[in-house]
């Protein structure tokens, strides 16, 4: 019984209580870039989750056969080549999430998600903890997309997935589907979850989940410069 | 005439950081004091041009052996290990830049404005030159945004702000305004 719960476990923390863009603030990229539209976050955070699986799932199963010294290229590589597959059949599928996403697909490479998830997770557990992982932060990057991408759109645009909302149509406030309107609503969420949470907002981005983090040992921050 | 209306371009009315959203992990992470948005900057630009140099020779021979599908695993692969290689290099010859950019280094493999721009100059179809100048463009405008942001986050730091928004959210919202600033460049090109 207590296995099984931990099993679980594994899957439901990333949907809400280690939720990577919302608590543990990684992926603010594509987090900001993609969510003018609601449907553009949905699509963004589907691509990553299936980057997010696959390379979990083949990086724990060659956690013996990668050198340490050489591990984060390795995983790296991993990680593009899914990215690579996922942008062509986005491209043959999807033309118009396509060009929607541009650049920012594939930027998924450099997700911090994946590769912190990668250092973090897969590269020290099983096949099946690491999917499961992998499932359940992939989800919760979706969730966190797809909200943002819903407000911006209802109030920048007036609309949702397209259809259009009475009142707010005729009056969108532009600024929100604006570069601006992206940090302000993302600081305004981020807001939300600790209120309900009821918890100490994070002071600045941690160091936990930085795949640097073994060779800058929180350096960055602190050094006083020559 | 081209170039410095990348130049300004990069800068001012496409800042990477505050409206193309690249890099934002760095920006918010390392943004707390002016001398390490200086150091940071420093390395991304140094990073961004050579990448720029070593990538779009690259991009010709994936293009001579029609791989060009390649170009994301390619791209970064050989950022990450010109990083590692420019990191040894500094730290046995170059102390001092060392002391200086070193630190910086292994942090700007992930940064996503670096393989950003080397797959941007693909996708623009620049020439080698306006590469180049792009990628200088992009890491200048990287450091200003940093700059600027550790000035307005040095006066927040002390702030009454309600409980709920204490730190990132605060931070984020701060960023909010300063993008708001940056729309004031917006009709300067065409």
């Amino acid at each position: 019984m207590n296995e099984e719960r931990k099993t679980l476990y594994e899957f439901t923390k990333g949907i809400i209580k280690e939720n990577p863009v919302l608590v543990t603030l990684l992926g603010m990229c594509p987090t900001l870039a993609v969510t003018v539209l609601a449907q553009n976050g949905i699509g963004m955070g589907l691509a990553t989750t299936f980057v997010l699986v696959c390379s979990n799932a083949v990086i724990s199963l060659l956690k013996n056969v990668i050198p340490k010294a050489v591990r984060l290229p390795c995983f790296i590589v991993i990680i593009a080549g899914f990215v690579t597959f996922i942008d062509f059949i986005m491209k043959g599928f999807l033309p118009e999430l396509h060009s929607a996403l541009g650049v920012f697909l594939q930027l998924i490479t450099v997700n911090c998600i994946i590769l912190g998830r990668a250092e973090a997770f897969a590269s020290r557990n099983t096949i099946g903890r690491s999917v499961l992982d992998g499932l359940g932060m992939g989800i919760g990057f979706t969730l966190a997309l797809f909200t943002m991408g819903s407000v911006r759109e209802i109030l920048g645009l007036g609309s949702w997935f397209g259809m259009k909302i009475p009142y707010l149509c005729d009056n969108p406030m532009t600024i929100f589907i604006m570069p601006a309107g992206g940090f302000f609503v993302l600081g305004c969420l981020i807001a939300l979850v600790n209120k309900i949470a009821n918890r100490k907002p994070p002071m600045e981005i941690s160091c936990d989940s930085c795949p640097n983090a073994a060779i800058c040992k929180g350096q960055c921050k602190t050094q006083e410069g020559a | 005439m081209t170039y410095i209306l990348i130049l300004v371009g990069c800068v001012f009315v496409n800042n990477v950081v505050l409206s193309q959203f690249m890099g934002i992990c760095a920006f918010l992470g390392v943004s707390k004091q002016i001398k390490s948005s200086v150091g940071m900057g420093g390395a991304v630009i140094f990073v961004m041009v050579c990448a720029t140099a070593i990538t779009y020779p690259l991009y010709m021979l994936l293009e001579r052996f029609e791989v060009t599908y390649l170009k994301t695993v390619a791209f970064i692969l050989v950022i990450a290990m010109f990083v590692q290689l420019v990191e040894i290099v500094m730290k046995k010859k170059m102390h001092a830049l060392y002391k200086a950019l070193g630190v910086y280094l292994p942090l700007i493999t992930t940064n996503c404005a670096v393989l950003g721009v080397t797959l941007g100059n693909i996708n623009n179809e620049y020439t080698f030159l306006e590469s180049l100048t792009n990628a200088l463009g992009t890491g200048l405008a990287f450091t200003l945004a940093l700059v600027l942001f550790s000035g307005v986050r040095s006066r927040i730091e002390n702030n009454d702000f309600p409980q709920a928004f204490k730190g990132v959210p605060a931070t984020l919202i701060a960023a909010a305004i300063v993008s708001v600033s940056f729309m004031g460049f917006t009709g300067m090109m065409q």
